[in-house]
């Protein structure tokens, strides 16, 4: 068996065990992106002499005994929206494309003090703006399942990297989707904890209420462990929360007996793909199977959450890439005459298309006149839909319907009609407005191959439900041999 | 008939408080270091860098807003105000609009009409910005962002004010008021408190209000008194011309006693306030409040009531010594110490007064101790030391807060009280001066303070006056 | 309706210069999502306190102790242009 068959938990205790080393596991990975990463260009930074010397220290700790977790030892990449101390961090922008930050993002701390070596950095949608990984500075990246399609986004070079084998496990950013649909498109497992879990200090925000950092994983396994590791409460932070359930290996059994799930109609209705619902409602049935108790629900309020989430998303966008100005850091513009032209050509350089466009839009929904009509509106149904999803959790334990509409969209489709391409988001961004939990799945194929994810919801701070159901999903493909 | 016309200002007020930290991160509020040697990943707008909030700004706005009678927003909230420039390192800073901490307060001035309530419209908390240096060799500036983040109050007042004599006595309230509290030092002209004023003029008995300017760069009250009656006549004369006035800010020039317009059409002016995502909601409950209001010091009203009472010292001398809040401590400390307040507020009112005015100090800035005080005023009292001799080691008192016991002790100070010693001087000085000693004998009784005098000199001032006196009187009858 | 106006003014204050044609096809997609946005008010929200925080969290703090030390190397490091420990800009009138 090779190493990169193995998942990541599976790898780390190889390690400990000593019948492989973390520099094997480094090479190993070195090799895989050496044949892949011309064509799927998952990564904006790889640096494998770095990660050697750094597999080399960790390798030295895990034989001394100090590091000896369940991820000690095993190569892990980045989003390029969370900050690493010393190594270039660009947000796929060309504003950014020099910044090298001086201190790491304390989700990145947690992943050293696991023991995990880091890579690179992983490509996404500039500025985490985009669902395609097109929209990167620095090129597109391809899906490991088929290069004609997208990755995904915008974690699109996370969860192709983790897909490909061109790392074990990556850190994502999930604002609208970002991990889940990404992890869905690519077949591997993607997780957005709940609003205040994972410390946002270092991740360069986009919508600050709505961004979160997670795991993007081999399986349901790798997911516990490494949102385990990234769940501490940051003093830093101050929408970080403490919590004192955060041993989520522990919650992996498959016992879901009894376990309620809802199951919404509008996630089942127009615009979903019949193949993507198709194997979505088998995944269903597959845990009613194992003693869940399934019932359909409405939820009619999803229908105005892309609104809200697009108006609340680019107004708190246009403030947080205010600091973007040519001064401090990052992109100046050549020439200019004066501050303000400074700024201005500045912006309008280092800034590309999809990003002017959120910013814009951010600007006008705050601006004098617009911003009670607009976002304080928004703000109003995001309580709205909020309510509903605590409605749902006064019945439900889990919700359960498709990461997203369809399946891998190819390649230079979807940037044409912006608003198609925000629609595709409907399924995954109810979670980051009412800030709850929720995971994709890999549930089957399509018929050209394509990966097909499903999405359970949970309710805050409910993350072992949602680890306890994906994992008894998850375990039951296994069991019965079915294709996931 | 001539147009009589009213004046109706209305003043914003930022004051720096006293924190050791910045308002949102670790980093010192001391001035003086190398441009930006005090700034980290927060206080530069890094990116990924967050926000967390300072507890002690809390605490200062809420006594501030206490001690201004204003109501407190249980749940208050911090928003950002988005403009672009330098200073600004997020290009938003962090401020509250919509639910500030504290609102709906007053605080009573005295006018020559009797007192006057100046209403508050609102206190909130927000962030400074850093500072431009414009560069003497190149066509650009320099930002150093030292100042970045420290942590400002702003008292909004409404337009209750209706001339510069009211906006200095409400100004004068506010700063004692919070240099009691000890929230700020607020000083004017180092910028640690910074008066906008925005300013209209109606016809007497309108009920509208004019159109307004604010009128920013005010750093003395001095300034403000000139900016104040300069604008009412800009204004006054625009209207007269059939003008109008254009809401707008303007810059002071004090030196060219003249405003003008600040804006360019680079500045819209419109911030996009919107809640602070970064920053979690500050809950304030009835325990906190009651916590700061038991806190409170006794304000300067209720000190002078209170003098009036216990000390028997002129009324004076009273306003003086309450007017600082350092000084009143350190009069109060001294008197209970020496048992002498009236000698304490002779000390102050004299000797302190005019060597802080020598030395262009405020009454904050004293640095001796009421121990050391009280100690001067015993040397005297027991006649270690004579009066002249305290002024001199005063003075060294005021420069480095020595004890005059161990002054006088090292510097040989003492007065003599060796009769033999002072007998051979007075014995001396009658043989040089027979004209004197001739004068005294004819019944030029003046003439002994001459001999008094030439004694205290021969003896470098370590004598006792009134010793000398009565021994050349002894001697000069023989 | 977006006018060249409206766009012109949100350029000010984002900072943004968009060509003509960029300005044109920003103000056409700004257009239809606003049109899309204006679904919203099909809900009644009458009542309803907008939501700007999801998170269960209230008064978070720092004690006012000095934590960070002298840290201008590090902070000047991705400067497009320093001086004299400084970021230079270019020239302000105030």
């Amino acid at each position: 068996m090779s190493i990169l068959d193995l998942t990541a938990v599976e790898l780390s205790a190889k390690i400990k065990a000593g019948e492989v080393t973390a520099m094997q596991a480094v090479e190993a990975v070195r090799e895989v992106a050496a044949q892949k990463e011309d064509l799927l260009h998952c990564y904006v930074t790889f640096d494998a002499e770095g990660a050697i010397k750094k597999a080399e220290q960790v390798q030295k700790k895990i034989e001394a005994g100090e590091i000896t977790g369940p991820l000690a030892g095993v190569p892990a990449a980045v989003k390029d929206n969370i900050c690493t101390k010393g190594t270039l961090t660009t947000c796929s922008s060309k504003i950014l494309g020099n910044f090298v930050p001086s201190f790491s993002a304390q989700a990145v701390v947690e992943l050293e003090r696991a023991g995990a070596v880091i890579l690179g950095k992983t490509n996404m949608d500039e500025f985490a703006m985009g669902s395609t990984t097109e929209t990167s500075a620095f090129g597109i990246t391809r899906n490991p399942s088929n290069a004609e399609h997208v990755p995904g986004g915008s974690s699109g070079g996370s969860a192709a990297a983790v897909a490909a084998g061109e790392c074990f496990f990556a850190l994502g950013s999930d604002t609208g989707g970002s991990i889940r649909q990404p992890a869905s498109f690519c077949g591997v497992v993607g997780l957005k904890p709940t609003y205040g879990t994972v410390s946002r200090y270092g991740l360069i925000a986009y919508a600050s209420s709505l961004d979160q950092i997670g795991p993007l994983t081999k399986d349901v396994t790798d997911c516990a462990a490494l949102l385990e590791a990234l769940a501490k409460h940051d003093a830093k932070d101050s929408t970080s929360v403490k919590r004192e359930d955060t041993d989520f290996l522990d919650a992996l059994t498959e016992d879901v007996k009894g376990m309620r799930i809802g199951i919404p109609r509008d996630y089942f209705g127009e615009g979903l793909h019949p193949e993507v619902k198709e194997a979505v409602l088998q995944a269903a049935k597959a845990l009613e199977e194992k003693g869940a108790v399934l019932e359909e629900f409405d939820l009619s309020l999803v229908d105005y959450a892309i609104p809200a989430y697009y108006t609340i998303a680019a107004a708190e966008a246009s403030s947080n890439l205010e600091r973007f100005d040519g001064i401090k850091y990052g992109y100046r513009t050549e020439e200019y005459e004066g501050l303000h032209n400074m700024y201005k050509k500045t912006r309008s350089e280092g800034f590309g298309a999809e990003v002017k466009r959120r910013i814009m839009l951010g600007s006008f929904v705050l601006s004098s006149g617009y911003y009670d009509a607009y976002y304080l509106k928004a703000l109003r149904v995001r309580a709205l839909i909020k309510k509903a999803f605590d409605d749902a959790f006064e019945k439900y334990d889990i919700i359960l319907g498709p990461a997203a509409p369809t399946t891998a969209p190819v390649l230079g489709t979807s940037l044409k009609d912006p608003i198609k391409m925000y629609l595709g988001d409907i399924y995954t961004i109810s979670a980051n407005l009412a800030g709850l939990c929720a995971i994709s799945v890999p549930c089957g194929k399509d018929a050209k191959g394509l990966p097909i994810g499903l999405q359970l919801i949970g309710d805050c701070f409910q993350e072992k439900k949602l680890l306890r159901a994906a994992y008894a999903y998850e375990r039951s493909v296994i069991c019965t041999g079915k294709e996931a | 008939m001539e147009k009589q016309y009213e004046t109706v200002i209305g003043l914003e007020v930022h004051v720096e408080l006293a924190t050791k930290t910045k308002i949102f991160c670790g980093c010192s509020t001391a001035f003086g270091g190398a441009p930006n040697t005090h700034t980290c990943p927060v206080c530069t707008g890094m990116p990924g860098s967050l926000p967390v909030l300072n507890k002690q700004v809390v605490e200062y706005a809420l006594a501030v807003g206490i001690a201004a009678n204003c109501e407190i927003n249980k749940s208050c909230r911090f928003d950002r105000k988005n403009y672009f420039y330098p200073d600004n390192p997020q290009n938003y800073q962090i401020s509250q609009l919509y639910f500030p901490i504290c609102i709906n307060g007053y605080v009573e001035i005295e006018t020559p009409s009797g007192k006057k309530k100046v209403g508050i419209h609102e206190i909130h908390m927000e962030e400074d910005a850093g500072k431009l240096i414009h560069d003497e060799w190149e066509e650009v500036s320099l930002v150093d962002y030292n100042r970045s983040g420290v942590p400002l109050i702003e008292i909004v007042s409404e337009p209750d004010m209706r001339n510069a004599d009211e906006v200095i006595a409400y100004l004068e309230k506010l700063r004692e008021t919070i240099q009691y509290i000890g929230a700020s030092d607020c000083k004017l002209q180092e910028g640690s408190m910074r008066a906008d004023v925005n300013i209209s003029v109606r016809e007497e008995g309108a009920e509208e209000f004019g159109t307004r300017t604010e009128m920013k760069n005010l750093n003395s009250f001095k300034a403000i008194t000139r900016a104040i009656e300069g604008e009412r006549a800009r204004q006054i004369a625009l209207l007269e011309e059939g003008g109008e006035v254009i809401q707008e800010t303007r810059r002071w020039d004090d030196a060219k006693e003249c405003s003008y317009p600040m804006r360019s059409k680079e500045d819209a002016q419109d911030y996009r306030y919107f809640p602070e995502p970064d920053l979690a909601p500050v809950e304030i409950d009835d325990a906190w409040i009651l916590r700061i209001k038991s806190s409170l010091p006794e304000f300067r009203d209720a000190k002078m009531e209170r003098y009036r009472k216990e000390f028997v010292i002129p009324e004076y001398d009273i306003s003086i010594i309450t007017a600082s809040k350092h000084m009143a401590d350190l009069f109060e400390a001294a008197a209970a110490i020496s048992g002498q307040p009236k000698k304490v507020s002779n000390w102050l009112m004299g000797e302190t007064l005019r060597l802080l005015k020598e030395k262009e100090m405020d009454a904050e800035d004293i640095r001796f101790s009421p121990e050391n005080l009280a100690e001067l005023i015993g040397l005297v009292d027991e006649k270690v030391i004579t009066t002249s001799v305290a002024k001199e080691v005063f003075e060294v008192m005021f420069e480095n807060n020595v004890s005059p016991k161990v002054y006088v002790e090292e510097k040989g100070l003492k007065t003599v009280g060796d009769a033999d010693a002072l007998q051979k001087t007075v014995e001396e000085v009658i043989a040089a001066n027979p004209q004197s000693v001739a004068d005294y004998r004819n019944g030029k009784e003046k003439a002994i303070g001459f001999l008094v005098g030439q004694t205290m000199k021969a003896m470098q001032g370590k004598a006792d006056p009134g010793m000398v006196n009565s021994l050349l009187k002894e001697l000069l009858v023989k | 309706m977006i006018t060249d106006e409206i766009m012109e003014y949100v350029g000010i204050l984002a900072k943004l210069e968009l060509s003509p044609k960029e300005k044109e096809a920003a103000g056409k997609d700004m257009d239809s999502m606003l049109q899309y946005i204006d679904k919203l008010n099909e809900l009644d929200t009458a009542g309803v306190e907008p939501m700007s925080h999801v998170f269960p969290v209230k008064n978070v703090f720092r004690e006012d102790v000095v934590t960070n030390g002298d840290d201008r190397e590090n902070i000047l490091q991705n400067a497009p242009g320093e001086k004299d420990g400084m970021f230079v800009v270019p020239r302000t009138f105030d």
